[in-house]
């Protein structure tokens, strides 16, 4: 990469972060705004919508992150095969280092070992990196910041499951999600979204569940029985009544994204990510000038 | 009448905190809070349930309010800024919560996510309440503190732990636990366990 190159891609970088930071997406406050008008006016499920919405639009207006826990940052890319990945790699965590410098995320990354915050987001495992070259000459970007309060409620169930009553089969699945949505009650600062995976291991179950939250909140799955799981699920945690942050209401849950991988045959894992109303996400196309060309979200 | 006068649904409660006030009050109310607020989080409630307190000179804890934040501060010129002021996670102060209630006659804790049995007892004992504020709302609770007037620790705890002292105006928040014994967290979650069962005996084997 030439340093032209460098500087844009940095600045890009940058820009990404800035905004996932300060603005959430379309698509998840579209559905913010259908849990707010549902909810009865004079309840507190309402009044705590209405923070919500309102704090939407300072954070945007003043370009400061939505929530004070800017969470993990977690990339997702696609770049160029010709692309010196060893350059990319340290191009994102310089950008990462300027965005917290800049104030777009908060000094968030702590050595388990010792305690000490590194201060500049930067350390192993820090930030999660996700790369993959592709034939094409420009890179899609995208990133995801994830709370500490809602990852904290994630769960994983190993089927079959006598406490929740769960078979190694959909309904089962059905059953551990229900039971994880009725656990992260009062924690994740919800309305939530649910990110699932059926199968795999404990590692890539949790790893694609998570990325179940780089589709829209209005898509369909491709698969009409994952399709008809997300809808149910759904509609079944709204009858609980947990409510935003847990005061008790209709919006529980704003949706479920549910995906599948091959597992072994000893093995049935369900994983589920929780993710807050708070919900981070952005991308974008980015030219092989390194200018920001579209945003995805 | 009420004690405390209602405006667009939230009770307004006005320093200077008094037990009747705060008696006043049932889980699910709104309500709005104008005057001081202290935070204090892990390392302050460590501290102080350890014999320890500040000088009252500096920090008066006896009838305050203690707001589980570690606000994100800049430094203006010479006055201190919140720029993201969301409350954090109040369980984590639940070893040390009951004690702190008492000694100082705490009249409210805000923070998110609840907290456990010993606080709710606390609270219904010395007249104290626990507010929920919205989690993540850093912006609109920001906007709320109109100022900040001092700091005390923030040698000694760091700047996200210290007790920042802030002036707030109408800050919004959720009776959670009342001071009568009730607890908005257990009501919701008995009930939504209950129709748990329902639902997953609905979907059967
Ligand atoms: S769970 Fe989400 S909204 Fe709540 S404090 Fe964490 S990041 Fe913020």
């Amino acid at each position: 990469m030439n340093s032209t190159l460098k500087k844009k891609l940095h600045d890009s970088l940058v820009e990404i972060l800035r905004k996932t930071s300060a603005e959430l997406p379309d698509d998840v406050f579209e559905a913010i705004e259908s849990g707010r008008k549902i909810e009865e006016s004079g309840s507190s499920a309402k009044y705590a919508m209405d923070i919500i919405c309102d704090n939407v639009g300072i954070a945007k207006r003043k370009s400061q992150p939505l929530c004070q826990d800017t969470g993990t940052v977690l990339f997702y890319i696609h770049f160029p095969q010709k692309t010196d990945f060893d350059e990319l790699q340290n191009l994102i965590k310089k950008a990462v280092v300027t965005a917290t410098k800049k104030g777009y995320l908060r000094q968030n990354s702590v050595d388990s070992i010792t305690g000490k915050n590194s201060g500049n987001n930067i350390g192993p495992g820090a930030p999660v990196i996700h790369a993959e070259p592709w034939k094409k000459e420009d890179f899609e970007i995208k990133l995801m910041l994830k709370g500490g309060g809602c990852e904290n409620v994630g769960a994983q169930y190993s089927l079959p499951d006598s406490r929740v009553g769960a078979g190694r089969d959909l309904k089962g699945v059905e059953k551990c999600i229900l039971d994880a949505v009725q656990n992260a009650q009062g924690k994740g600062c919800g309305p939530g979204i649910l990110g699932v995976c059926i199968g795999g291991d404990r590692g890539t179950g949790y790893a694609a569940s998570k990325e179940q939250f780089l589709r829209k909140i209005g898509d369909r799955n491709r698969d009409a029985t994952l399709a008809a799981l997300e809808a149910r699920v759904t509609e079944e945690a709204n009858q609980l009544g947990i409510g935003p942050m847990g005061f008790g209401g209709k919006t529980t849950l704003l949706a479920t994204k549910v995906t599948a991988l091959n597992r072994v045959p000893a093995s049935f894992f369900v994983s589920v990510s929780y993710m807050c109303w708070a919900f981070r996400r952005q991308g974008a196309r980015v030219n092989k000038k390194g200018e920001i060309q579209k945003w995805l979200y | 009448m009420a004690l405390l006068e209602k405006i667009d649904g939230a009770y307004q409660l006005i320093e200077p905190f008094t037990e009747e006030k705060v008696r006043s009050l049932r889980v699910g109310d709104m309500v709005e809070i104008t005057g001081e607020l202290l935070t204090g989080r892990d390392a302050v409630h460590k501290w102080l349930d350890s014999g320890n307190e500040p000088p009252e000179s500096e920090v008066r804890l006896k009838n305050s309010i203690i707001y589980h934040c570690g606000p994100v501060m800049m430094k203006k010129g010479k006055k201190w800024v919140a720029t993201a002021a969301g409350p954090t996670t109040s369980i984590r102060e639940e070893p040390y919560q009951a004690k702190i209630i008492e000694k100082f006659g705490l009249k409210a804790v805000i923070g998110k996510g609840g907290m456990g049995e010993k606080t709710k007892i606390a609270c219904k004992n010395f007249g104290c309440v626990y507010l929920h504020a919205v989690g993540g709302a850093a912006q609109v609770l920001a906007e709320r503190i109109t100022s900040v007037d001092g700091v005390f620790g923030l040698e000694q705890f760091g700047s996200p732990e210290a007790i920042w002292k802030l002036k707030v105006e109408r800050f919004p928040v959720v009776v959670t636990i009342d001071a009568h014994g009730n607890s908005l967290h257990q009501e919701i979650e008995a009930e939504s366990g209950e129709k748990l069962k329902e639902v997953i005996s609905k979907i059967g084997k």
